[in-house]
């Protein structure tokens, strides 16, 4: 057993950051995590994080900032929480600078700004196309200056909750069951709080941008706990990821200058956005792209054109090093001298954990932030440049707010629990290598990624959603006769694997189940047959809790202070 | 140091793999190192017929195998765009990234180790303790003594120029290919090893950073910048394209500087 004051599940942007402020408050705090630290999903993120720090162009302001994020998520974020996000954007972002971050400069020193997405105003930092590994690396290293405890690979297994023991009839998340996988054991970590950092679901798609241990476990424990998810049905589909392998290609390469072209050479965004062309938000875009190629303009297989090639390779060395690297590795094409081929693919979870501007979710002791979480700040579509941002700001409120809770409830140890837990585990550890597979797990696992792929997906309408729900539903059926093909637990990525497809099964299904019921076309959710946004109607946020019956959808309203819903131009 | 270092694979008879649809795509042959030191006395490698297609990574033939012919392979991976750094290991006698490295370019057999010197948990599974042990030795994050870093309300500037200097070693992805490409490390673990070197540098040449006196000490020791042999192997193997070896001796010219100033 080992007990900290906080454990913080998941050692990415926000995990880190989380782990940093609740160190800063003197509580002894670990990082569990399925991957070392830096190798986390966040080192993937390439084109910046915003906030308004004026210096690309002074007129911007944290009110700007706010109203364009709020426009950008089709009036569904939490305007409140939008606002202390944009308040909160420069100090965080000094912050990370004063730790070391290396932004690219402007010409006098001070951190550069690009354009993004729906932004209206240039309000990206970055460093180069590399900004969330950089950001990786910095927070990691402020976690060993505080002499943060790390725990890597483990893949946690269960989420423990008791009865708190100062009000009976509550409950309280207490701990974890994780799997030590290098050493092949299972332990025990007890705290006072949790925090679940543990990043989005991308995976639960197959042409995704997303980390292979991009699983949305974390949401998935704490569901199957009792805490409700929020807006699961809002899915981002980036515009730009490589064609063949979905490899992300940063929005910093349209930033820059970049053209989205169709077969014809035609920059089509003229037709969909013609103000902000190729940098409306991400939504609009995907959605221009997968009209191009549904209506034949697209080139064969299923893709348009990022063009860089009048961008100059200079520029492109300077600021677009690594796009440069990828495409050239992955489809074989230098951007210096040819366009990229792209197409729409899944890049980010904007619903998650329900939880409000401090972490705090419903189930007492649980905290959330980072795409694990759903604030929420992205509502019904995410700005680019936004998510970086959301994981130093939510992730050191949360940190903050989970050290306060656990110095002001500190818990008895009570091993029963653990033991009932742990006993649990391995139960179902011992029972999937029982007996012979009538199932595959990889069959199964593609199944549903290429269901979502394909039913949804950019577009969505009633007979998709209700073929994909059934079809989910089937591979639920079919997942308790998948078996282990190895026995013993060092290193066993089939038993990871087999884990972590029941949670994402179960993640599809409350993503099928809200994009079904929501009967209107918001942000990144476009019904063809409901193809208006009804603000009468839909102007909520959902919530689904599980039951042994399947997701429980309720709805909440959306917090509105001063911006009124309004059409969504670009 | 606890895991046991890499045995010497016994090139004995590959276990059977099972038979593949006839196909027109060309069928490579991977022969993986197969090991689990705590419970197998020696490792063994095993072969797997994979079917071949323009743009597969050995990283994708590796989850393919995984998923459809053999559960029991220990790899890590996470990303499969090469800025995790976990899937490093030897591929065809040479350290790299299998998510960046394309089977077609690697001829009709690929033979795969873990990262060579460093101990193995299981098959290609390496076990990473001392190389980010090493990492936490060089004082690695910014050392500010002078500025006020609770003043939030301006950034400490910074000029593209002085931001060049750390632009290759900001990129490091501690992937660990230079560190198993280092002929000094396959002597003497305990050396710290061109990554650990590099992000010592990194922070060195921070025109923001003031902490040259914590990293002296180290880096001027007996495990430090004076055991490269400028061998350039970790150059060779950096799937960043990072000039480790320049690192190197920069840092060098740095603490000779700081031996005559003493700053």
């Amino acid at each position: 057993m080992y007990t900290h004051q906080i454990l913080v599940v998941g050692g990415g942007l926000a995990g880190c950051r989380a782990a940093v402020a609740a160190a800063d408050l003197g509580a002894n705090v670990a990082i569990l995590s399925r991957v070392h630290p830096v190798r986390s999903h966040s080192g993937a993120a390439q084109g910046g994080i915003n906030g308004a720090l004026g210096t690309a162009d002074p007129k911007d302001s944290p009110e700007a900032h706010t109203y364009f994020t709020i426009k950008g998520s089709d009036f569904l974020a939490d305007q409140d929480a939008v606002q202390t996000m944009c308040q909160e954007a420069p100090s965080r972002i000094i912050e990370m600078e004063h730790w070391g971050a290396p932004f690219s400069r402007m010409e006098d020193g001070r951190i550069a700004q690009r354009p993004f997405g729906g932004a209206g105003f240039p309000r990206t930092c970055f460093s180069a196309d590399k900004t969330g590994h950089v950001l990786m690396h910095t927070l990691f290293e402020q976690c060993l200056k505080r002499q943060v405890q790390v725990y890597e690979e483990r893949h946690i297994l269960s989420l423990v909750v008791d009865q708190d023991p100062k009000n009976p009839a509550a409950r309280r998340a207490r701990g974890v069951i994780a799997l030590h996988m290098t050493e092949g054991k299972l332990e025990s970590y007890r705290a006072d709080a949790v925090i679940m950092a543990t990043g989005g679901a991308g995976r639960i798609y197959r042409k995704t941008t997303n980390a292979h241990v991009n699983t949305g476990i974390g949401m998935a424990l704490a569901y199957w706990k009792g805490a409700p998810l929020e807006d699961m049905e809002f899915v981002q589909f980036h515009p730009t990821g490589l064609f063949g392998t979905n490899i992300l290609i940063s929005e910093g390469a349209r930033a820059e200058g970049g053209y989205l072209k169709n077969k014809d050479g035609e920059r089509f965004m003229k037709r969909y956005a013609e103000k902000f062309m190729e940098l409306a938000p991400r939504d609009i875009v995907a959605r221009a792209i997968a009209t191009e190629i549904n209506e034949g303009r697209g080139y064969p297989g299923g893709y348009v054109h990022l063009d860089l090639t009048h961008v100059g390779r200079e520029r492109i060395e300077e600021r677009l090093p690594g796009i440069r690297d990828l495409s050239i590795n992955f489809a074989g094409v230098d951007p210096v001298e040819a366009p990229i081929p792209i197409q729409p693919s899944h890049h980010y979870t904007m619903g998650g954990i329900a939880c409000d501007i401090n972490g705090t979710t419903p189930l007492p002791g649980l905290y959330a932030c980072g795409e694990t979480a759903c604030v929420s700040v992205h509502g019904a579509n995410r700005l680019g440049g936004n998510s970086l941002l959301e994981t130093v700001v939510f992730g050191a409120r949360a940190g903050a707010a989970a050290a306060q809770y656990a110095k002001a409830n500190p818990t008895e140890a009570n091993g029963k629990i653990f033991d009932a837990e742990t006993q649990a585990a391995e139960k179902k550890i011992r029972g999937l290598g029982q007996g012979e597979a009538t199932e595959d797990y990889a069959a199964i696992k593609t199944e549903m990624g290429n269901t979502m792929d394909d039913q949804v997906q950019v577009f969505r309408n009633e007979k998709d959603l209700r073929r994909a729900l059934d079809k989910i539903r089937e591979l639920k059926g079919r997942f308790p006769g998948v078996r282990l093909r190895r026995k013993g637990l060092r290193y066993n990525l089939d038993l990871i694997h087999i884990l972590e497809l029941e949670a994402m099964l179960d993640l599809a299904e409350v993503i099928t189940l809200g994009a079904l019921a929501r009967t209107e076309s918001r942000g990144s959710h476009s019904r063809t047959d409901h193809p208006t946004r009804d603000d009468t109607h839909w102007l909520k946020h959902t919530l689904a809790t599980h039951t042994p019956q399947g997701p429980k959808l309720d709805y909440k309203p959306v917090t509105i202070t001063q911006w009124k819903p309004e059409a969504r131009v670009y | 140091m606890a895991a046991e270092t890499q045995a010497k694979p016994a090139e004995t008879q590959p276990t059977a793999a099972p038979a593949m649809q006839a196909s027109t795509q060309a069928i490579v042959t991977f022969k993986i190192y197969r090991h689990e030191p705590t419970v197998e006395k020696t490792p063994h490698f095993q072969t797997y017929p994979v079917e071949t297609r323009p743009g597969l990574t050995v990283l994708d033939a590796l989850i393919h195998l995984l998923d459809t012919q053999d559960g029991s392979l220990a790899v890590r991976y996470s990303c499969r765009h090469a800025v995790c750094g976990s899937c490093a290991m030897d591929i065809n006698g040479k350290n790299m990234l299998a998510c960046q490295t394309q089977v077609a370019r690697l001829g009709p057999e690929v033979t795969l180790r873990p990262l060579t010197g460093l101990p193995v948990v299981r098959d290609l599974v390496c076990d990473m303790t001392n190389f980010f042990r090493k990492y936490n030795l060089i004082t690695p994050y910014l050392v500010n003594k002078t500025k006020d870093e609770k003043d939030l309300t301006r950034e400490w500037l910074q000029s593209p120029r002085d931001r060049k200097k750390i632009d290759h070693e900001i990129g490091c992805i501690m992937c660990g290919c230079c560190e198993g490409a280092c002929p000094v490390l396959w002597t003497d673990e305990n050396y710290l090893g061109p990554s650990a070197i590099a992000k010592a540098w990194r922070f060195i040449a921070d025109t923001r950073d003031e902490g040259i006196q914590e990293r002296i000490g180290i880096l001027d020791s007996q495990y430090g910048v004076w055991r490269c042999h400028t061998a350039f192997g970790c150059v060779e193997a950096c799937p960043k394209n990072i000039p480790l070896t320049e690192s190197i001796e920069k840092a060098r010219r740095r603490i000779i500087r700081y031996r005559l100033r003493g700053k």
